[in-house]
């Protein structure tokens, strides 16, 4: 079994706090980390390679510091690890970013097939959730997002089941090998790295790859490569409101008007 | 080819159209008028051409159909070959599909075999009328910024919106055309297949269609106390929402997380217990047509937004409204 792994290095939103001078973000001091579904998914991927023996390989675009997040895979048990990185990737939407991913997958499967590409669900800062049916398509590999577990991996027939979990039902769904699944967060546990693992990660430098080492065209990269823009962005604010109404009194008062509020409006009591 | 018309993908299970193909609808219906183009539903399933008159009545002026057998269950793979099959000949200006576990899985594969881009998770979308652009606004980092974002070369314009982000829009009769198209895929090409699924009865799946709803947040203080909110749901007939801290704690799962990070609801009555109005929860409730807050602090900003307030605990408020209902409906005979 090969399984590639997308991993993408995050800010620790819960961490993120905006300035209230500037309105913007203050990334200083926020820590980055493997974007919390990537780790699911590779614990997904890990447990594969467990059972069936085999080969995970992680691979991250974004600036020479996502190498941290790589290593920290290679820690858990990942055998190899990529570095997309290149100043022409810079600004990349979920377009570009599935292009240059999607042609590093090529790229890693000519020399070695791939069966499974993992991916998150979602990324907590784009937040977007396209990456991973981007590079699907991309790639014309079968889909299963939302994943909550593999239940059957078979590469003699060339199919894998896994279980996702969708609005009020979960599906058993089986896919042609080699397919592209998406990790819920929370699915797994995440193993501890073990010593002789810790040691082999901190020595480890994962492989560079840039615009030079992939089989790109410049006009689908980065910024130019990218159709949406962020044009402006701005703090959210609620919504202003008519005035509120203050109700006073005992608790039995207050309770009394408001049911006298309510009831006219028929809200009360339509199951 | 000059792009034109404003496309809604219809998102059906079991043979009901979701609601939030009637919210774009609405949305569809405005956006077209400011562009002064036409609005069409895109249709795909098996045996689903009724659903058309619906759709016409929400405000379409036209439906693609692709009616298959391939279709009967929804899988991405065919689902997302048909609409790029018919956007590719019809060129729409944009096509907006329900940010739901569904749309999310389609969107993206379409909007990459379409080589244009994608908007996720919009709150907000708008025509600039000086540049015809899409004004598509959606949280990110957590909820922590909002971002415009404009697609200004590549067409069709693609966003994705979650559900109750758009009021529905109340039915006309209206008739209108249906174009029908082959879909011109075999079951073998499709490389996926459900072969089972269990039905998960999680109190989740009713929240964004509730009309009522109780929410707890860290000032109920204990697992014990949150019970209140749920006697006044039960007496209301409503259902329980939460904020983040209330989740965490564990005084309720996360199904009921109302939010940024939980669900976005509109009921027509809402009330906050306890719940201070940190912009992350506001997000989840404000489009609430009616808004109670109880809360101990006059300075909680929840009750900038509410349209009724009530300075107190919630552990003496709670059950003296809850008594207070329980008793104005034992005269309601009938009712419930
Ligand atoms: C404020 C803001 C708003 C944005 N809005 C949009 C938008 O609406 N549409 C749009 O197309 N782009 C948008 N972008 C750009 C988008 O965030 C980037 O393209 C980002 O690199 C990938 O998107 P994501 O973070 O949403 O990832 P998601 O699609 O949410 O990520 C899903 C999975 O894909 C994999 N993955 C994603 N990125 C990488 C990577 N760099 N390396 C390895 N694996 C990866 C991971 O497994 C991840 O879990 C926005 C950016 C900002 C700053
Ligand atoms: C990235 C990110 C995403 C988030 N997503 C969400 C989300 O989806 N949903 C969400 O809710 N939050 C979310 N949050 C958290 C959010 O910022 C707030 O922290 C949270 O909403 C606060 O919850 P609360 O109002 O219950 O608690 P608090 O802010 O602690 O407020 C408790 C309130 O109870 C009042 N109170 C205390 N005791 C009593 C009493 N006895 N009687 C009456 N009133 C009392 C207090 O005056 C206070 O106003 C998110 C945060 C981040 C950073």
């Amino acid at each position: 079994m090969h399984a590639v792994v997308l991993l993408k290095q995050v800010p620790d939103t819960a961490e993120v706090r905006i300035d209230p001078k500037t309105n913007t973000l203050i990334r200083e001091g926020v820590p980055s980390i493997i974007n919390p579904y990537d780790a699911h998914a590779l614990e997904e991927a890990l447990r594969l390679k467990d059972k069936y023996g085999g080969k995970v390989t992680v691979v991250s675009m974004g600036p020479p510091q996502a190498a941290e997040a790589l290593k920290k895979a290679i820690s858990y048990g990942a055998d190899r690890a990529i570095l997309l990185t290149d100043r022409k990737f810079a600004g990349s939407d979920t377009l570009a970013t599935s292009y240059v991913l999607a042609k590093a997958i090529e790229k890693i499967a000519s020399s070695e097939p791939v069966d499974l590409v993992f991916a998150g669900k979602q990324a907590i800062d784009g937040d977007t959730a396209q990456v991973g049916p981007g590079v699907a398509a991309r790639l014309n590999m079968a889909l299963i997002t939302y994943i909550e577990r593999v239940e059957e991996f078979n590469p003699m027939e060339g199919y894998v089941v896994a279980v996702r979990k969708i609005e009020g039902r979960k599906e058993y769904v089986r896919a042609k090998l080699p397919a592209l699944l998406t990790a819920l967060k929370g699915i797994n546990e995440i193993r501890y790295a073990t010593m002789p693992d810790m040691i082999r990660a901190a020595r480890y430098q994962p492989e560079i790859w840039g615009k030079e080492q992939l089989d790109v065209e410049e006009a689908f990269l980065g910024l130019k490569g990218s159709p949406t823009q962020v044009w402006k962005s701005f703090v959210p604010q609620a919504k202003a409101r008519a005035k509120v109404e203050m109700l006073t009194g005992t608790p039995e008062e207050v309770a009394k008007v408001l049911v006298e509020k309510l009831v006219p409006l028929t809200l009360v009591a339509n199951k | 080819m000059h792009a034109q018309g404003v496309w809604v993908f219809v998102e059906h299970l079991g043979g009901e159209i979701a609601p939030v193909t009637f919210e774009l609808l609405g949305k569809g219906r405005e956006l077209a008028d400011d562009l002064g183009t036409e609005l069409a539903a895109v249709l795909l399933g098996d045996g689903v051409r009724d659903f058309a008159e619906q759709l016409f009545r929400y405000g379409a002026d036209k439906a693609y159909l692709i009616d298959d057998p391939v279709l009967k269950d929804y899988r991405t793979y065919p689902y997302a070959k048909g609409i790029v099959k018919l956007a590719q000949k019809y060129t729409p200006e944009i096509i907006l599909i329900g940010a739901t576990t569904l749309g999310r899985d389609l969107s993206g594969v379409v909007a990459t075999w379409l080589n244009t881009g994608l908007t996720a998770d919009c709150t907000e979308l708008s025509i600039d009328k000086t540049t015809r652009l899409l004004h598509q606004t959606r949280p990110a980092f957590g909820g922590n910024i909002m971002a415009t974002i404009l697609c200004k070369n590549a067409r069709p314009q693609m966003a994705t919106v979650r559900p109750r982000v758009f009021p529905l829009p109340e039915p006309k009769p209206k008739v209108g055309v249906v174009v029908e198209e082959p879909l011109g895929i075999l079951e073998e090409e499709v490389p996926t297949q459900v072969i089972k699924y269990e039905e998960e009865k999680g109190p989740g799946v009713y929240l964004d269609k509730a009309e009522i709803i109780v929410a707890g947040g860290r000032g109920l203080g204990s697992k014990k106390n949150f019970r209140l909110v749920e006697e006044l749901a039960d007496a209301l007939g409503g259902v329980v929402g939460a904020s983040r801290p209330a989740v965490e704690a564990g005084w309720i799962p996360f199904a009921h997380q109302i939010g940024q990070t939980g669900q976005t609801v509109r009921p027509k009555l809402y009330i906050a217990c306890g719940i201070s109005g940190a912009v992350q929860h506001l997000v989840g409730m404000q489009m609430s047509d009616v808004i109670v807050a109880i809360n101990n602090d006059p300075n909680a900003p929840i009750f900038n937004i509410a349209t009724y307030g009530i300075v107190g605990d919630v552990t003496e408020v709670l059950p003296a409204i809850t008594k207070e209902v329980r008793e104005a409906l034992a005269g309601q005979k009938g009712v419930r």
